[in-house]
């Protein structure tokens, strides 16, 4: 790039760095950050975090400390377990609500459960699709994929009234079939697979493969699947937070029941029941960990997966 | 294509020398491969998308000509009994959709706070993002960073930020006080006054409660498809602008903002989308969503997503209403989504 010309100048004047990049015609990207820059974006991840992190504080205390005068608690104290027999009903104590509407472990595994089928099923039934649009050719190919993008930009919301009289009288209601079936195969996930294979397979291999005789499903899993691998683990990433973090939907379909899962129950932990915060907290800090948790450990590749998404669009 | 340069020249060694000498197969298998199986990949997508996706669509615009209500009738003597109605009512539904005020209320509230959410949103998305358009140390930990508010489920967020709320020791109250903001609370003997504002109260404050909520969520992964348009500008357009002595904030708005231009537009749709469907954080403001119909006394704060849920999930369920009020929405936002398109198109048209 333009090495050879940034060097120099920033050795002469180094203390207006940022300026002199510009008249230089550096991208913004091979500017170096101030440090302006950096407490600017040290104090927005603080603000980013300050919500989850208190709510982990408040888990191990009582009410008192949660609504205190002048400035919030910040460092954790011994009530945790506490909080958690109360929330899980292991123990009722005066002035608690008893929380037998939320059955906060039991909806925690539904949600588990949710996320491994949905999951499982959106990466193999996305990736066919997606190999289907991005490398065979058949009648109305283009037309279909146009659609198929087009249904991204239709809110699920709107049918929301229709959905549930037909999981009505599918019998589906208060079953975990009602929050999982529906969301087995999405539009995104075809629209970005399709986007991953096309660019990463060559059509030459394929070709090839159909010579020696290959058929359709046996060129999708012996070059399909291993190359597009770090695609799916990225569509895996995405698709896993979107269904736990599944609330109206789950809210009317399986709020309350023993299908709940955690979005309807969190919800029963604050409006089924009269707010008692600490418990509140402590669930909703809870509830939050294995993202957080997903985060720290894929964090990388969720974000490649928004950022590869938004460009191809 | 040229990112797997390596395979593609191994197919050429094994593989097109060899195809153009024999050709396909032509059994009746092969055609079946051929012509079927490409439909067979691709159903499963369009059969759930038909079954879930469009047929409830469908189905409320059918339930929408219904009255279509139970309701729990208590009698005096302690009995309570289920009464369901169905029966084709026309356009009824649709008339009290558009002559109540209930409706028109929560439109004009969902359409207000998605202006208000969408507009500082997408701004602190544009900072933000310029702030990571930078040669960083750590620069995976920032991007990381920033989609902690995005996957954290909504109704945990929305819970805690609810308790900022609170009118009295709320977080928000306490930073609010040691600006000296205060107002009173109560009313005769019990006044008393209070750090900060009352968040419920009045409409402008309740919804920047929401606004708030909302920013916080979605500023961070605006701002990463921000980052991921900027990152894809080509670097000799800076070079080219070097001539005219642009200085880096004129850098961003006269280079980097239009040349985002799409992806702008696309942020704006997906906020578009994402706003008309606005439920969590106007639900779980409400001090006990459980009584009343959601969004404050006079429901200051109510959007149309929880109008629907409350009108078909309260007592009585009119699922015909909610379902007249569902496709109501449905015209709104294919017209706000064209709107937005032909504005933004306009807008950046004129660079």
């Amino acid at each position: 790039m333009t090495a050879t010309i940034d060097e120099a100048p920033e050795a002469q004047a180094p203390k207006n760095k940022r300026n002199k990049a510009a008249l230089l015609g550096r991208s913004p990207q091979d500017t170096p950050a101030g440090a302006f820059n950096y407490i600017l974006l040290g104090f927005i991840l603080l603000v980013g975090a300050w919500p989850i992190y208190w709510a982990g504080i408040m888990s191990t205390w009582k009410e008192d400390k949660l609504f205190q005068a002048g400035a919030p608690q910040a460092t954790p104290g011994p009530y945790f377990q506490f909080n958690w027999d109360i929330m899980t009903v292991k123990i009722r104590e005066q002035g608690y609500p008893a929380y037998d509407n939320v059955q906060f472990v039991q909806s925690f595994f539904n949600s588990v459960i949710v996320v491994a089928v949905v999951v499982t099923a959106t990466l193999f039934f996305c990736s066919l699709a997606g190999f289907a649009f991005a490398k065979l050719k058949f009648k109305g190919r283009d037309p279909l994929f146009y659609f198929v993008v087009l249904t991204l930009t239709i809110p699920a919301q709107l049918g929301i009234v229709g959905a549930y009289q037909i999981m009505d009288t599918l019998g589906w209601v208060d079953t975990l079939l009602a929050v999982t079936v529906p969301a087995l195969v999405s539009a995104f996930g075809v629209f970005y697979m399709r986007q991953f294979i096309e660019d990463a397979i060559p059509d030459e291999i394929i070709e090839s493969a159909r010579v020696d005789g290959a058929t359709t499903f046996r060129v999708f899993w012996e070059i399909v699947v291993p190359t597009v691998r770090p695609a799916m683990g990225v569509l895996g990433l995405i698709t896993a937070v979107n269904a736990w973090n599944e609330y109206q939907w789950a809210l009317v379909a399986v709020g309350g029941s023993d299908a709940q899962t955690i979005g309807p129950a969190l919800h029963n932990l604050r409006v089924g029941n009269t707010p008692k915060n600490s418990i509140v907290l402590t669930g909703s800090f809870l509830a939050s960990l294995p993202l957080i948790a997903l985060l720290a450990v894929a964090g990388r590749q969720i974000v490649r997966g928004i950022m590869e998404g938004a460009v191809k669009t | 294509m040229s990112a797997s340069s390596v395979s593609a020249e191994q197919a050429d060694a094994t593989g097109t020398d060899r195809a153009r000498k024999k050709g396909p197969k032509s059994s009746i298998w092969a055609r079946f491969d051929h012509v079927v199986v490409p439909y067979i990949l691709i159903s499963p997508f369009f059969i759930l998308f038909v079954a879930f996706g469009i047929f409830p669509i469908v189905y409320s615009a059918l339930v929408s000509f219904q009255t279509f209500r139970s309701e729990t009738l208590t009698f005096p003597s302690g009995n309570s009994e289920v009464l369901y109605t169905e029966r084709w009512v026309g356009l009824e539904n649709y008339q009290k959709v558009l002559t109540n005020w209930d409706f028109t209320q929560a439109l004009l509230n969902t359409l207000g706070l998605f202006v208000f959410s969408a507009i500082p949103q997408l701004m602190f998305a544009l900072v933000l993002a310029s702030l990571l358009n930078r040669r960083l140390r750590a620069q995976s930990l920032f991007r990381i960073g920033i989609l902690i508010p995005y996957i954290t489920p909504i109704v945990a967020s929305s819970l805690v930020f609810v308790t900022f709320f609170s009118e009295q020791y709320g977080q928000a109250n306490w930073l609010l006080g040691l600006f000296g903001f205060e107002h009173e609370s109560g009313i005769g003997g019990s006044a008393q006054v209070l750090d900060g504002i009352d968040w419920r109260a009045e409409r402008w404050s309740s919804w920047l409660a929401i606004i708030i909520m909302i920013n916080w969520k979605w500023t961070g992964y605006n701002a990463l498809l921000y980052l991921a348009a900027m990152q894809s500008i080509p670097k000799d357009v800076y070079e080219a602008a070097a001539l005219d002595g642009a200085s880096a904030w004129k850098q961003l708005w006269s280079i980097t903002v239009p040349m985002i231009r799409p992806m702008v537009i696309f942020t704006v749709v997906l906020s578009t989308i994402g706003s008309l469907q606005l439920f969590a954080e106007p639900v779980l403001l409400d001090e006990d969503p459980s009584s009343g119909e959601g969004g404050g006394l006079r429901h200051l704060w109510r959007t149309v997503a929880q109008l629907i849920w409350y009108t078909g999930w309260g007592d009585p369920k009119d699922f015909g209403y909610a379902g007249a009020m569902s496709w109501v929405l449905f015209v709104v936002v294919v017209l706000l989504a064209g709107f937005n398109a032909f504005v933004s198109n306009k807008i950046g048209g004129r660079k």
